[in-house]
């Protein structure tokens, strides 16, 4: 098991650095357009061989990784910590609070989202950087994306409250903050970093329909939702099968997330 | 050759032509209407045009007019009145007899002030009541307060009503009749059996006993359809869709040239937009626009994003446009350093890879287009990567569409904007409401209260000369005179120019792919399905 951790150490290691070294891996500027060889198939020019406007796709999923793995886990951890902290206190005091939390997680589940973000992306600035439309993007998915984890979490810390465990700790003089953090939150962890893990692709892939709309990654900032747009037209994904590597590397990645979570939950 | 030219010849004059079957393509979208009058829509237009039987039309091909209900009409000298010879012996589709009754009543609702029909807006040149005549059972004139310009081409759009048949919503004159709607799936149109039109043999057209519209917004699945065999026409097609087809099936894939639509970016002039003066100042330069313009590589846009399917854009009006088009015009040339001398002269400089303006501003703008368009995406993306080498920042923004037009026709929080346009009708009267200063779709400046700049006083004097002028080759002149102003002042930067695309069944006989709408089914009445050996016979 050792074996299987250390490999997708190893691998989040080399994506990581990789990613972050973009600017010295990458032969050419991500947005530089070669537009004698469009749509090019890999060669030793380009790795990758090149998008619909002539772009190196091996740059473009470098930097586009750097992007994606820096700020879909950020997201990831915005939500992730929101939902612990609505679902997490609502599941454990209970009652009214919980009856409220539960009916704002409902309302919050059934806002049509993709009218949100239309009304969010009209009042965003235009001269906006790409950069910092991209982060504004993720920061907006994640301050959004709470609910559902909150209502695994609440459900969770619900029936903590009632175990024996709680009983035992209660019992023992234990109340309020204390038995919160010190004994509920602890033991939510599996359910917490499960609900972090899985939405790390999930904001991957919000990002990519929120570039439908217009309040994705803007041109010509790459990242893995804008470079998996490509894969929308699936004969052209099957003539240039190089156009899969941003959704192996995708995969790659979460298996690794996957296996090291696994590991410590066994280990645990 | 011969041989094949006498099949072809054969074909066309309906000996090889077979009679019956239904034609199947699609609406893009619910028809609003079924009123003839009232449309403004694609999807009830195309209903329209196949079952309204209008006086005189254009032909999609020559761009000439042809005697369809009017056998002959002439103009006064003024250009006030049209007086119009009717064809003998026509019937509606239930029957009614054709007269001229029947073209008065039409015009009598087409003008109704409490209609509102679009159609009609076209025919009030001036305040004052449009008087119809009836002078026989086969003539009328109709007179109106004031001249119009390109007079006879508007009959094309209008359909004539039946005055005396008891549903009157159900009486055409057209080759087909609607027989059926069901609601988010399809349009039924049946033959009308009634209908005037014969072949070269004697026999009642059309040759189609049925034409039925799948309601079908979805154009991959369109595609995928009509690849299997359940469509048998798609009237315009994407350039990449078309490329594909092209390749999987070469002989079902019609690209006609040049069609009416032209892409174009502007910079937003507006003196109350809600962006800094210097920003206005550049916009209001012509020098900085026509910069731009020469640092846009409109060869690398044709090839890249249109597959080769669309040609450098001149100015407002398309070479698919044969008699309005202003061939001395050239495309802006893509020429970098004349860009940058442009900018020079206007106190710009570059300073390191950045250009700044005199008070040292870095250029910087943004430019917003409709989201979920590809073409216009990977078109905004090459023009940024075009300006970058100038030293122009231009930030890429894609809204939906709704927030777009909101922001180009009401608030105008925006700097530049990348957008389509198309002329349906070929006579540049329809464009008054873009060209006059005063015009709502002026936009890169609209409504403005008295022209702005002397060059949009002169191109007002000259849209108003030719709308109030009968003779078309003055009309012309005057014309020529704005599409030559407008490409040096490029309030407008016309960047390409579409290709007409469209795809045809093997199966489909007489089809003759057109520039403008309709343009695989604009003879419909001609249409035929053939079988294997017809169709190998015809081609």
């Amino acid at each position: 098991m050792n074996r299987a951790r250390n490999i997708a150490i190893g691998v989040l290691a080399a994506v990581f650095a990789v990613s972050l070294l973009a600017n010295i891996f990458a032969p050419v500027p991500y947005a530089m357009q070669f537009r004698d060889f469009v749509n090019a198939p890999a060669s030793r020019q380009f790795w990758l061989g090149t998008d619909e406007l002539g772009r190196d796709r091996w740059s473009r999923l470098l930097y586009g990784t750097r992007i994606s793995l820096l700020l879909a886990p950020a997201a990831a951890l915005l939500s992730t910590l929101m939902a612990v902290l609505i679902g997490g206190i609502a599941g454990y005091r209970g009652g009214w609070w919980d009856r409220i939390v539960l009916r704002v997680i409902d309302i919050f589940l059934s806002i049509p989202w993709l009218f949100l973000f239309l009304i969010v992306r009209a009042l965003l600035p235009l001269n906006t950087s790409p950069l910092a439309s991209v982060i504004l993007t993720f920061m907006v998915m994640g301050l959004l994306g709470w609910a559902s984890s909150a209502r695994i979490i609440r459900a969770g810390a619900q029936s903590l409250r009632h175990s024996d465990l709680v009983l035992h700790a209660r019992a023992c003089g234990c109340r309020g903050g204390r038995l919160l953090f010190a004994h509920i939150v602890p033991n939510l962890k599996p359910i917490v970093l499960a609900q972090f893990w899985i939405s790390i692709p999930t904001f991957i892939l919000g990002e990519a329909s929120l570039g439908l709309i217009g309040l994705g990654v803007g041109e010509p900032l790459p990242s893995w939702g804008n470079l998996l747009r490509e894969l929308a037209n699936p004969q052209a994904a099957m003539s240039h099968p190089s156009m899969l590597a941003p959704l192996v590397v995708l995969v790659i990645v979460m298996s690794c997330f996957q296996l090291l979570l696994s590991q410590k939950e066994f280990a645990s | 050759m011969k041989r094949l030219l006498g099949i072809l010849a054969l074909t066309a004059s309906g000996l090889f032509a077979q009679w019956g079957g239904e034609l199947r393509f699609c609406l893009r979208s619910e028809p609003k209407t079924f009123n003839p009058l009232m449309v403004e829509d694609e999807a009830s237009e195309t209903i329209r045009y196949l079952t309204g039987g209008v006086l005189i039309r254009v032909n999609r091909q020559t761009q000439e007019l042809e005697p369809e209900l009017a056998t002959a009409w002439k103009i006064s000298a003024r250009g006030q009145s049209i007086t119009l010879q009717l064809r003998q012996g026509v019937v509606f589709s239930d029957g009614t007899p054709f007269s001229a009754e029947d073209v008065a009543y039409t015009m009598r609702a087409l003008l109704d002030p409490a209609l509102h029909s679009p159609t009609g807006d076209a025919f009030r040149s001036a305040s004052g009541a449009v008087e119809t005549q009836v002078l026989a059972a086969d003539r009328v004139s109709i007179t109106f307060p004031a001249p119009v310009a390109g007079l006879e081409r508007l009959f094309d759009q209008v359909p004539i009503l039946s005055a005396r048949s008891p549903k009157k919503e159900a009486a055409v004159l057209g080759p087909f009749a609607v027989s059926r709607y069901t609601p988010g799936s399809e349009v039924l149109l049946e033959r009308n059996a009634h209908y005037w039109k014969m072949d070269a043999t004697g026999r009642r057209l059309p040759y189609l006993d049925a034409i039925r519209l799948d309601i079908q917004q979805n154009r991959d699945i369109e595609l995928m359809r009509f690849s299997r065999g359940e469509l048998h026409l798609i009237n315009t097609v994407d350039a990449e869709s078309f490329t594909r087809l092209a390749q999987q099936a070469p002989s079902q894939a019609y690209d006609a040239g040049a069609s009416l639509e032209s892409e174009m970016m502007w910079f937003n002039q507006n003196p109350n937009a809600p962006f800094p003066e210097y920003k206005k100042a550049w916009f209001r330069s012509k020098n900085f626009r026509r910069a731009v313009s020469a640092a846009i590589n409109r060869a690398d846009l044709c090839r890249i994003v249109y597959f080769g399917h669309a040609q450098p854009a001149a100015g407002p009006i398309s070479p698919a446009n044969r008699f309005w088009y202003g061939a001395q015009l050239k495309p802006h040339a893509y020429d970098p350093k004349e860009a940058l001398a442009r900018l020079r002269q206007e106190g710009f400089r570059l300073i390191g890879d950045r250009l700044c303006d005199r008070e040292g501003h870095a250029v910087e703008f943004s430019l917003i287009t409709n989201s979920g368009n590809k073409a216009r995406e990977r078109m905004a993306a090459m023009v940024q990567q075009d300006l970058a080498a100038i030293g122009i920042k231009m930030n890429l923004v894609t809204l939906d569409f709704r927030s777009l037009i909101e922001r180009i026709s009401q608030n105008l929080r925006y700097e530049a904007c990348l957008l389509g346009l198309t002329n349906y009708d070929l006579d540049p009267n329809s464009q008054m409401n873009v060209w006059l200063s005063s015009a709502n779709n002026h936009q890169w400046y609209p409504n403005q209260p008295k022209p702005a700049t002397a060059w949009e006083a002169e191109v007002d004097r000259l849209m108003q000369a030719q709308a109030s002028t009968v003779a078309r080759e003055k009309r012309k002149e005057y014309f020529d005179r704005v599409q030559e102003i407008v490409a040096d002042e490029a309030p407008f930067i016309y960047l390409v120019t579409k290709n007409s695309l469209s795809a045809i069944s093997p199966k489909v006989q007489n089809a003759l792919p057109a520039m403008i709408r309709p343009q695989t089914y604009w003879n419909a009445e001609n249409l035929f399905l053939g079988t294997a050996q017809v169709a190998r016979n015809a081609r």
